[in-house]
């Protein structure tokens, strides 16, 4: 018999199961990467070829850059939601549906480690995903010098985490394979396409700049442009103050965060 | 060290109403002192799975309190949990992932480093017999083996209490036997072990103490011994030769008529069969054949098993 754990250690316990989350998630999404990498680089390549290239060279510059070079933030960060999204809610509901997120619960593991344990699987999908489309970007524009490495790293992390708390939550909830599609279709996909990834909302008549403020996801694309492009884009382009969108990010976190420890302590979707 | 005196498991007044209405548990009690091998016996839908959940947490409790060890699923609902493995009733492992990554990761979710995770999952999967299945996707292993894996990955952590919920449902009737010894020796090292089957002769062979549920109650909780002599009643089943009067008496035996020409009757083990005929006879009712009602498939079936392997002897 193993001596029981005196709760001086738990933390280390806890530690050790989150390792062992985070090396599930990160084998699974490598794994099967011809559905997890690849489709979004490919994806994200025909935006460059199509809008960058075809449609591009007839708007001319935005902003003081190519076109090309203005979409490539949003486009970079519209892989980084879609994925880190996309991985959370079909690894957390694929565990709910076979039912082995019960080995899960009935571990002494506290659910803000499970939460951190998904999440990361999220973050590592949308980083890497994140990094392969940039690369091919860079052959689309005409430089490679990025304004901040650590604003870019630390938007796309942020999001990533947002997002991938936001897949969570679609996971719990969801109670069909059908609904995992139902934020993504009805709800990420329109709110990225209206948060400035291919225009700058400065360019929008109001009221549409003052609503267009309320999409979380104008903040992320702004900051994310701002680390990349911030040399090169006259400031006028630039949507939203970076302090404000950090804050803002922040804020999401925070706040999704909490609800899906409320929701976990709860067992809304997964204890009946 | 947990001091020995307090039960494995103490559930007092707990109570289950589903969301959609059902009443599952109407204020259970229950006490399995440390050591025990208890089993919990009931029909389909009598509320089992549903204990069971709550102890193990995948079920949250209507109202009621669950202790193990002395541990309450209220106060240190983690610290429960350490003390606990599950065998649940329905597969619930990732059908993707390999048979020693399963039990590998229960490991790690407890919080065993690497190192030990790892023997301690080639020891219980060598007791499974499923060392040799390590790396085979867990959908690849037949029904027997997938509840092996089960059981390797509740004791991967070595629980005190170890809860298996009808852990031979569908497991033939050698491995079945198999995986009793099994239970066994683990009772004997210690473990406290509570069982659901719906086998009477599992609960027989197994349990020193037996609990009965039926919608969402305790009807029934005694040692084994008691509860036996109260089963000491077989039931036969009797084909008539011809139709017997409605009026057909057979005074002093529980008996129903299944049809004219078919008779059920109980009859206590210490009394005779004769008798019966006797008072049949008196009301010229023929009896053709007869047959034990009650496991009669099983039986059925180890003479059959028996029968293949005397052939195969001959065979050789
Ligand atoms: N998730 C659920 N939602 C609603 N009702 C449920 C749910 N799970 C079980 N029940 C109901 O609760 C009652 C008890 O079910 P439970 O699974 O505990 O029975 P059981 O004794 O394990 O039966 P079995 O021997 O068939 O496994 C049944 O009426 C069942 O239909
Ligand atoms: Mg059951």
């Amino acid at each position: 018999m193993l001596p029981n754990e005196p709760s001086g250690s738990s933390w280390r316990a806890n530690l050790i199961g989150l390792q062992t989350i985070v090396i599930k998630e990160v084998t699974r999404l490598l794994r099967i990467w011809p559905q997890t990498i690849l489709p979004p680089v490919i994806t994200t390549t025909l935006y460059f070829i199509i809008f960058g290239k075809v449609i591009g060279s007839r708007v001319g510059t935005m902003g003081g850059v190519p076109y090309m070079q203005f979409i490539v933030p949003g486009l970079v960060m519209m892989s980084v939601i879609n994925n880190s999204y996309s991985n959370v809610v079909s690894s957390f509901f694929s565990s709910k549906f076979q039912r082995n997120v019960e080995e899960l619960l009935v571990s002494p593991l506290p659910n803000s480690i499970i939460l951190l344990g998904y999440m990361s699987g999220g973050i590592a999908r949308a980083l890497l995903v994140g990094c392969l489309v940039l690369l091919v970007s860079m052959l689309f524009m005409q430089t490679t010098t990025l304004y901040s490495i650590p604003i870019t790293l630390a938007v796309a992390f942020l999001t990533a985490a947002l997002f991938s708390i936001g897949g969570f939550l679609n996971a719990m909830l969801a109670r069909k394979f059908d609904d995992i599609a139902i934020i993504p279709t009805f709800v990420l996909t329109p709110l990225t396409y209206l948060g400035g990834v291919f225009y700058s909302i400065t360019l929008l008549p109001e009221p549409w700049q003052t609503i267009s403020r309320c999409n979380p996801i104008v903040y992320m694309v702004s900051a994310f442009r701002y680390g990349i492009l911030k040399h090169q884009l006259s400031s006028d382009m630039i949507d939203i103050e970076i302090g404000l969108a950090f804050a803002a990010i922040g804020l999401f976190i925070v706040g999704l965060f909490g609800l899906a420890l409320w929701m976990l302590k709860q067992g809304i979707g997964l204890r009946t | 060290m947990m001091p020995t005196t307090n039960p494995a498991l103490e559930i007092r007044n707990l109570s289950k109403t589903y969301r959609d209405g059902t009443v599952a548990l109407q204020g259970i009690d229950l006490e399995v002192p440390p050591g025990e091998f208890f089993g919990l016996l009931g029909p389909n839908g009598a509320g089992k799975s549903t204990t069971i959940g709550i102890v193990t947490s995948l079920v949250t409790k209507s109202a009621g309190a669950v202790r193990a060890f002395g541990i309450d699923l209220d106060h240190d609902p983690a610290g429960m949990k350490r003390q606990i493995g599950l065998v649940p009733q329905e597969f619930n492992f990732n059908q993707f992932e390999q048979v020693q990554q399963i039990v590998m990761q229960q490991a790690g979710y407890y919080g065993m480093p690497r190192g030990p995770a790892r023997e301690q999952t080639e020891k219980y999967l060598r007791k499974m017999g499923l060392w040799e299945k390590r790396q085979t996707g867990a959908r690849m292993l037949s029904g027997g083996m997938k509840r092996r894996l089960m059981i390797a990955r509740a004791l991967v952590h070595e629980p005190q209490l170890l809860i298996l919920d009808e852990p031979t449902a569908g497991v033939d009737i050698e491995l079945r036997r198999a995986t009793w010894s099994l239970l066994e020796e683990i009772n004997d090292q210690g473990t406290t072990v509570i069982l659901t089957t719906h086998y009477l002769e599992e609960a027989e062979a197994l349990c020193r103490h037996i609990a009965i549920i039926d919608h969402g109650r305790i009807v029934e909780n005694t040692d084994k011994k008691s509860l036996l002599a109260k089963l000491n009643v077989e039931t036969f089943v009797l084909d008539l030769e011809t139709a017997a009067p409605e009026a057909l008496l057979v005074d002093g035996y529980a008996h129903r008529l299944v049809d004219p020409l078919t008779l059920e009757i109980d009859v206590p083990k210490e009394r005779s069969l004769n008798e019966v005929f006797a008072i049949l006879s008196r009301q010229h009712v023929n009896v053709l054949s007869l047959r034990n009602k009650a496991n009669r498939l099983e039986e059925l079936f180890v003479n059959l098993v028996e029968k293949k392997g005397q052939n195969a002897d001959a065979a050789e």
